[in-house]
């Protein structure tokens, strides 16, 4: 019996094997590295790890111009695949540095050898879900689509319960992975179907066979969208499929949050419009308004759930939600312009998730309790960059013109317009202003409380010995890249556009 | 320096100015010293730029135009109009004078203080300057994002509710101008506002028209007036009124009437009424306001719907009076306002009944006051005047009721001004005028006194301005051919 394997590019999935290969290493350490030095090597391990990811796929996206599939068409070699697999790493490495302060654990954990002794198992999490994640954006069949999503989810489950002796994070990690599942499962019934009535796994295949045998608007693919749709929905955590994001995010780790708010929308966003845009082109209309509709609830419900929140990283959940469907907008207009939105949109909203959640890592490390409105009071004046950074990343959300969020907006609301949907720029409008209120909610805690507000009491009423707070060099780091990033993006415009051009250059648009 | 790159300089100086002071970490004296400076280096360039610009010729000057990103038609145009020039002079003299204020006073957080108000300077230099639509919204956003944090922290007692309402007022007009800017923008193919062409759509007329009356602000959308008036600080009270609400009033004759001939047409009755009643109902606000700041804020509605109804009159006398209206009453709110801090911190209140008799043994701050209120209730000879003067003839072409109405609320205007002279520094003494109360600070009266010589200046020759803001022989045609 001759087996017939076929052609591997290798290269192609090089960021892929970089943070595989990487992620096995840091595994390794954990085993074998000894105890006083494992934690800087398995920092240096996931830095590494993302540093070649990030080179790698800059040169794939030099290299891509021509978009084609590789290893028998399960996975797409093109400049999307690769501005996504950049962004990811570039997430990625943000996190590892943010990581190496703020492990799962500190602050509460008195036991400090506990605690290291999952740092290197922890890195090897990270970077198997950003390996995950990388597969996940170039997939180009059901298949690999449905590996890579639980390849990276069981390595976000096992991260976000890490923090095992602290309830908050053990509910988070069961909660995600049973509504997770449930959304795979979801996924893989609508996969099914739609193998089922075309029987192709691949993107191409799938358009070609609804094409030739007039299968638009069948009942298994339009069931089969449905369920996918809504697979993918949990991912992004769009409404109605979010019940889980805010519970999640507020109990997972912070670290693991801001990897998660960021990482996973950039993958499940750019799949999800690669997917529909390349596999389901005939049942265009009907996407996009299933899409719109997403968006428009998304957008109602996250803003408007968010208002009555005191905890922080519940409101930057509800505000993840919200830019759901900001993103939704743009994709849902299933044209160039609305994946130009997308992709740009993409990239100061990333840098401001994740800048924002390292902000409040920070600051709970400081308190070691969960930093809610009123415990942020006074937070802008005693640390002023962060405080500074956060209020950046605040009136960013925003939409106000003081980085590329303001842009991403305007771009989507555009995509809207020119794709006849007025009606969908005035929901973002309006989503835009009930926003306002709490994110400047936000400032106006850090900055604004009277002073007798001011006297917080750090460790929850627990004095704590040690004065000034930790110096947290490499967080001051990547919170300051993530500032660059996203205020950065308001003048590179052309620039990020012109990537995110030929990015969605290689879709079938 | 090229003349073309000044425009740049100006919006872009104080920006560079707000970003070096928040790096350094100086003292609170070399921070506000820093500041000051680079105001002052601003007005020289606005100077400069004045001096340079060819007041007889036609179009667009010293435009630089920079590609922002292509695909949609969006660059960064920035350049200046005549009238543009006098409402960029104003934003530059009264900054650098509020800013000096807020050194003088000696305002705690002053790295932070005084970023802030260089960030302000520059975003509102960019929004009269800026020739293409989304660097023109980009600027007008931007000006919230200073005004905001300046008033929720330096603030007085009610600031929290003060800033909610002023933020979500000004957003609520300008998200809605943004999705008429999307759609003007793709419906032309490009979003300058030189190159674009006019629109004939009476939704986007509203869009844009919404943000500009709640700036402005206009009848019945004044909501978030009295409370960011009352508790901001005093200095950023006199930003708001004298210069931020000209913003909104620019807007109306940049774009919404520039942009939109039939629209504006269409709804002039409405848009005059909207400013008729502004004018009327805040100076009877005015007459009946208890405090200094509540008259100063409500004359500010007023003036505002005086300038409206000038611009919407569609007049050259009415074009002309509006932009010198706009710059007269700049100054003259400015100084108000800062006298009115100045009164405050020497009496911790602006209730009426609680001031009085300041003017024994304070000349200094009596002939001020006294100077400024007179210019602002229009004495015949003042800018003021001549300003109102031009509105109401302008108007009075459009339809003579219009008039009757704008010079009844000028009686009115004199009515609330006396009052609150005589309530200040006439009458009993109040209970919180101490004899150690005493006048006006020699660094006080050089901040006041350049804003009344400019008035005076312009009182002297009101023509300076009103015959220097648009080219050709008449405004209103050159409104209609959209500047061009």
């Amino acid at each position: 019996v001759s087996l017939h394997t076929p052609h591997v590019d290798w290269f192609g999935l090089g960021p892929v094997f970089a943070l595989v290969g990487t992620s096995f290493f840091a595994l390794l350490c954990a085993v074998l590295v000894p105890h006083a030095l494992r934690r800087m090597a398995a920092f240096g391990i996931s830095v590494a790890g993302f540093t070649t990811g990030i080179v790698l796929a800059v040169w794939l996206y030099v290299d891509s111009a021509n978009g084609h599939t590789i290893v028998s068409g399960a996975f797409y070699r093109d400049r999307w695949t690769a501005l996504g697999q950049l962004i990811l790493c570039a997430v990625g490495l943000a996190t590892t540095l943010i990581a190496i302060e703020h492990v799962p654990g500190s602050g509460r954990d008195a036991d400090r050898t506990r605690r290291d002794d999952h740092i290197a198992e922890f890195f090897a999490l990270l970077l198997a879900s950003g390996a995950g994640m990388t597969f996940f954006v170039g997939a180009a069949n059901l298949m690999v689509l449905f590996l890579s999503l639980e390849w990276f989810s069981i390595a976000l489950y096992v991260m976000c319960a890490i923090d095992y002796d602290l309830e908050g994070s053990l509910e988070a990690g069961l909660k995600y992975l049973i509504v997770g599942s449930f959304g795979a499962a979801a996924l893989l019934f609508g996969s099914a179907l739609v193998y089922g009535a075309t029987g192709k796994i691949s993107f191409h295949g799938i358009a070609a066979a609804v094409a030739s045998q007039g299968l638009t608007g069948d009942t298994f693919v339009v069931v089969g969208i449905a369920l996918i749709v809504a697979g993918l929905g949990f991912k992004m955590s769009a409404a109605p499929f979010h019940m889980w994001t805010p519970d999640v995010y507020e109990g997972a780790p912070t670290t693991v949050t801001a990897w998660m708010s960021s990482a996973t929308k950039v993958a499940a966003l750019l799949l999800t419009f690669r997917l529909m845009t390349t596999a389901f082109p005939h049942d265009g209309r009907l996407w996009g308004w299933a899409f719109a509709i997403v968006a428009t609830a998304s957008l109602a419900i996250g803003n408007l759930a968010a208002l009555v929140q005191r905890n922080v990283k519940r409101i930057l959940a509800y505000s993840s939600i919200s830019h759901a469907g900001f993103m939704l907008i743009g994709l849902s207009a299933g044209s160039a312009l609305g994946g130009r939105a997308l992709m740009y949109y993409l990239v100061p909203y990333s840098a401001m998730a994740f800048g924002s959640f390292a902000v409040v890592a920070a600051r709970e490390r400081e308190l070691g309790v969960p930093v809610t409105l009123e415990n942020l009071a006074g937070f802008g004046w005693e640390r002023p960059f962060l405080g500074v950074a956060m209020w950046f990343f605040m009136f960013g959300f925003a939409g106000l013109p003081l980085g590329g969020g303001f842009v991403g907006k305007f771009y989507v609301f555009a995509a809207a317009y020119r794709h006849g949907w007025v009606w969908l720029v005035i929901v973002g409008v309006l989503a835009t202003l009930v926003s306002l209120y709490y994110y400047l909610g936000i400032v106006r805690a850090m900055y604004m409380r009277p002073a007798e507000e001011l006297q917080v009491q750090p460790g929850g009423g627990v004095a704590v010995t040690g004065g000034a707070p930790a110096r947290e060099t490499l967080l001051h780091l990547a919170v300051g890249a993530a500032l660059v990033v996203s205020f950065g993006s308001l003048f590179a415009v052309q620039p990020l556009i012109d990537l995110a051009r030929h990015a969605a250059g290689a879709l079938p648009l | 320096v090229n003349a073309t790159s000044l425009t740049s300089i100006l919006i872009w100086l104080p920006i560079a100015g707000a970003l070096l002071i928040w790096l350094l970490p100086l003292s609170r004296y070399a921070t506000g010293s820093l500041a000051l400076l680079f105001s002052l280096a601003e007005v020289g360039f606005w100077i400069e730029q004045a001096a340079r610009f060819d007041f007889s010729g036609s179009s667009l000057q010293m435009e630089e135009r920079a590609k922002w990103f292509g695909d949609l038609g969006v660059s960064y145009h920035v350049g200046v109009y005549g009238f543009s020039l006098w409402l960029v002079g104003l934003t530059v003299v009264a900054l650098a004078v509020c800013t000096g204020y807020g050194f003088w006073v000696g305002r705690d957080r002053s790295r932070a203080y005084f970023g802030l108000m260089l960030l302000l300077t520059g975003a509102t230099v960019g929004v009269f300057e800026a020739q293409d639509l989304l660097v023109f919204y980009a600027f007008f956003e931007a000006m919230l994002i200073p005004l905001y944090v300046l008033i929720g922290v330096w603030g007085g007692a009610r600031r929290m509710e003060a800033t909610i309402k002023f933020v979500i007022y000004t957003m609520a007009g300008s998200l809605l101008m943004l999705a008429a800017i999307v759609a003007y923008g793709l419906q032309a193919g490009t979003f300058d506002l030189v190159d674009g062409p006019t629109s004939a759509s009476r939704w986007l007329f509203l869009g844009f028209m919404l943000a500009f009356v709640i700036k402005a602000p206009l009848f019945p959308f004044h909501g978030w007036l009295p409370d960011a008036y009352r508790e901001a600080p005093p200095e950023v009270s006199a930003v708001l009124s004298g210069v931020i609400a000209k913003a909104g009033l620019y807007g109306m004759l940049r774009i919404a009437i520039a942009k939109f001939p039939d629209p504006t047409s269409y709804y002039r009755t409405t848009v005059l009424t909207l400013a008729a009643a502004a004018l009327v109902y805040g100076s009877l606000l005015a007459f009946r306001s208890a405090d200094f700041r509540g008259v100063v804020a409500y004359s500010s509605l007023a003036q505002s719907g005086l300038i409206a109804l000038g611009l919407f009159a569609g007049t050259d006398l009415g074009f002309d009076g509006a932009v010198l209206q706009m710059v007269a009453h700049g100054l003259t709110s400015t100084s108000l306002f800062l006298i009115a801090g100045a009164v405050e911190r020497r009496t911790t209140t602006g209730e009426f009944r609680l001031l009085g008799g300041m003017a024994r043994g304070r000349p200094a701050l009596a002939t001020l006051l006294m100077t400024v209120g007179v210019i602002s209730l229009a004495v015949p000879g003042s800018a003021s005047f001549a300003g109102e003067f031009l509105i109401l003839a302008g108007v009075f072409q459009r339809a003579w009721w219009w008039s009757a109405i704008g010079a009844g609320a000028i009686v009115l205007a004199a009515m609330y001004m006396l009052r609150l002279i005589s309530a200040v520094l006439h009458e009993a003494r109040g209970s919180t005028v101490a004899d150690e109360a005493l006048d006006l600070r020699p660094g006080e009266l050089a901040l006041v006194v350049p804003l009344v010589a400019g008035l005076l200046f312009l009182s002297a020759w009101p023509a300076g301005i009103s015959h220097h803001s648009f080219f050709g022989q008449s405004p209103a045609a050159t409104v209609q051919s959209q500047f061009k």
